[in-house]
């Protein structure tokens, strides 16, 4: 019985946010505000559950050692909260989020270089002429597509010049690229949709098997 | 205090993250696991920043009755709906987040459906786009075209019907010709967050602490 | 002339409802008629499913679940598919999860899969949950996963489990499987695998497909799925169709409808330019 509860309330839903198709709607608002609703309390949940319960509070319950300073996160999150009272306290909330911009600025330099620049250069760094002609043609595209594109960044400004030429290539590779992403992007949406048809008429109204 | 103190506190934790990457072993081991911690927790804080600006904005709508002030309504409903379920889920189970439980029976009725519907709506949306604005206007917008083309049909069963190769070509073009360019604005983006994170530590954009 | 004229009208003003309809259309005939394709693999998800395949019983697998309800239809018949192929192997797996929204259904799959192979939990598979943070508890698991979870899911202590007694950090696990709606996969790569020589596989949204590809071309991940497609070549693999194939023939439809309204698109738009053409040639004269 809860199920079909259930599965009719997730279908009407469905089809309220479909109801957009046909333009903006009070049926579309209500759900769309149902859902940021819903969210909201469901991080509220999250954040007690993962971060201050599993995080904080057991730890200092079971007496771990050095459990205490948690007491400094503990802090820095509530200051957090700070930034919507008045300028003469919400100041304090930059201490927290200097805290969280300082490492995520370390990790993004330590990450990118070895992550990413490097391995990716390294890469790039492919040999043309080896016995396969097929090895060498993909190589070829590999590092002119990597090479020119980056040339368009850093000298496409500059009009006549050689450099420009390049950065030229670069465009088209680049276009190739996106017209992939986009190919891709395609596929990603259609597969929603499939998911949310099979519902409706899988579990549904039950015409096909649900998959 | 307002300036100094979290300029500071950038540069040192950035500094932290940084040197313990070189020197793994004490005392910048053991410091930045601690750091690490400390900013896993502050970090699940700042959601709640969102939730609450959320509350703010729909309490003002429903106190000023603005127009539309009774979808703000819909929103406590489903606030309070998943929130009561929630704590429900916590008294009663060691994780509210399993299936069988109150919290999940709403995820399951109104979360899933609702999220995946707005996304699946794109669906249509982008069906649209391609006939309205896909164009091969110039040379640039015609490798953009054909690229996308291959790679939306010779990724599906479609392709191969068509032309048995189609497939390998849109997997050379997804392995090698879109590869390398896509490699170079990965690059691009790389350097730029490197500069900007060291200007960060650095102090010289102070911009989030505006 | 009227004719031809009444026809270009029609392919440069297409009501967008239509395409609307068309679309709709496309993707439920297959599904409503059980229209099943066959796939062909991918050199990229061959290498993801021989990844797994050529790891021995006992080795850990760790999954990550880094989706929500929004690339469920992509990202859900990865997980299952993979579930599936390292339970049969009598593989182990701790499943943990970054994105907030995503944990629930990624318990669901792995409780319904660990069911079919009659896992125990605590023995083979354990689900450690959600930790935020993410950067940060990718490289602290580098040191010690107990750094982050003290307890799994539901509060009990790791190492009341007997499958985590002697896993400590990335040392003990196999592979890192990432199943990615976002930027966490990057992470995954540049944070685990640069930093503690982590093998990698990636489960990707078609949206987050095409820049996952140099991690592959590098080494730094070995094996790539990508949308619901890859999804489909994994479920052949392993010989158990899933959503992924059984939604197929809806794919491929649907993209020849698009590239259908693509060309038709084109045709008025080159149609269009031909006919200003010739009246401003008509007009010079």
């Amino acid at each position: 019985m809860l199920e079909t509860i259930s599965v009719w309330i997730a279908g009407g839903l469905t089809l309220c946010i479909f109801s957009f198709l046909y333009g903006d709607n009070p049926i579309y608002k209500f759900a769309e505000h149902l859902y940021v609703g819903f969210s909201a309390a469901y991080w509220l949940i999250y954040v007690w559950h993962f971060t201050i319960k599993q995080m904080v509070i057991n730890p200092i319950v079971a007496g771990e050692s050095g459990a205490w300073l948690l007491i400094i996160p503990l802090f820095f999150g509530v200051i957090m909260l700070s930034r919507w009272l008045p300028e003469r306290y919400s100041w304090i909330s930059r201490w927290s989020i200097a805290f969280t911009v300082g490492i995520g600025a370390g990790m993004v330099i330590i990450g990118q270089v070895q992550g990413y620049i490097l391995p990716q250069l390294k890469a790039t760094l492919l040999p043309l002429a080896t016995g396969s002609w097929k090895t060498n043609i993909d190589n070829f595209f590999i590092v002119i597509g990597t090479v020119t594109t980056l040339t368009y960044f850093y000298f496409s400004r500059r009009e006549k010049s050689t450099m420009s030429k390049f950065s030229r290539i670069g465009t088209a590779f680049i276009m190739i690229a996106f017209g992939a992403a986009f190919g891709y992007t395609v596929m990603a949406r259609i597969s929603l949709l499939i998911g949310r048809m099979s519902f409706l008429f899988g579990n549904w109204f039950r015409i096909v098997k649900p998959l | 205090m307002k300036k100094q103190v979290p300029l500071l506190i950038t540069f040192l934790t950035g500094f932290i993250v940084i040197v313990s990457f070189f020197v793994p072993h004490r005392p910048f081991g053991i410091l930045e696991t601690q750091v690490l911690t400390w900013y896993a927790i502050i970090f699940g804080f700042t959601m709640l920043i969102g939730v609450d600006s959320l509350i703010r904005l729909h309490v003002r709508k429903t106190q000023r009755r603005k127009k539309g002030w009774w979808y703000s309504i819909v929103f406590f409903a489903g606030f309070l709906y998943c929130f009561v379920t929630g704590v429900i889920s916590l008294i009663r189970t060691s994780n509210p987040f399993s299936p069988g439980t109150v919290f999940f029976y709403g995820y399951r009725t109104i979360l899933i459906p609702l999220q995946s519907t707005m996304f699946a709506l794109l669906a249509f949306f982008i069906a649209s786009a391609s006939y309205r604005a896909f164009r091969a206007r110039n040379i640039d917008a015609t490798f953009l075209l054909i690229a996308a083309v291959i790679v939306m049909i010779g990724r599906v069963p479609a392709g191969y019907k068509l032309w048995p190769r189609l497939p390998e070509v849109a997997n050379w073009i997804l392995n090698v010709l879109q590869m390398g360019p896509m490699r170079g604005v990965m690059i691009g983006i790389a350097l730029g967050a490197v500069a900007m994170s060291l200007r960060l530590i650095l102090g010289i954009e102070r911009t989030y602490l505006t | 002339m009227e004719n031809k004229k009444d026809f270009l009208d029609w392919i440069t003003s297409i009501d967008r409802k239509f395409i609307f309809a068309i679309i709709a259309i496309v993707v439920l005939i297959p599904i409503l008629l059980g229209i099943q394709e066959e796939v062909q693999i991918s050199p990229s998800v061959n290498s993801a499913y021989r990844t797994i395949e050529n790891l021995d019983s006992n080795d850990v697998v760790l999954i990550s679940i880094d989706y929500d309800p929004a690339s469920m239809p992509e990202l859900q018949p990865m997980l299952k598919a993979m579930l599936r192929h390292a339970f049969r192997k009598d593989v182990k797996v701790i499943m943990m999860c970054f994105w907030p929204l995503g944990l629930p259904i990624g318990t669901q799959g792995l409780e319904q899969v660990a069911a079919e192979y009659s896992k125990a939990y605590g023995k083979d598979y354990v689900n450690i949950g959600y930790r935020p943070g993410d950067r940060a508890v990718m490289v602290e698991m580098g040191r010690e996963i107990r750094h982050f979870f003290r307890t799994d899911v539901s509060d009990v202590p790791l190492d009341s489990f007997p499958l985590m007694k002697d896993i400590h950090n990335y040392n003990d696990i196999s592979l890192v499987v990432g199943l990615e709606a976002g930027i966490y996969g990057d992470y995954w790569v540049q944070y685990v695998g640069s930093r503690y020589n982590q093998r990698i596989i990636l489960g990707v949204t078609g949206v987050m497909a095409t820049q996952t590809y140099p991690y592959l071309q590098s080494g730094q991940i070995e094996g790539l799925i990508g949308g619901l497609k890859g999804a489909a070549e994994y479920e052949t693999l392993i010989g158990t169709p899933g959503f992924g194939l059984t939604g197929m023939a809806a794919q491929s439809w649907a993209h020849v409808a698009i590239v259908v309204f693509i060309i038709i698109g084109n045709i008025g738009y080159f149609l269009t330019r031909r006919r200003e053409k010739r009246f401003r040639v008509e007009g010079r004269r």
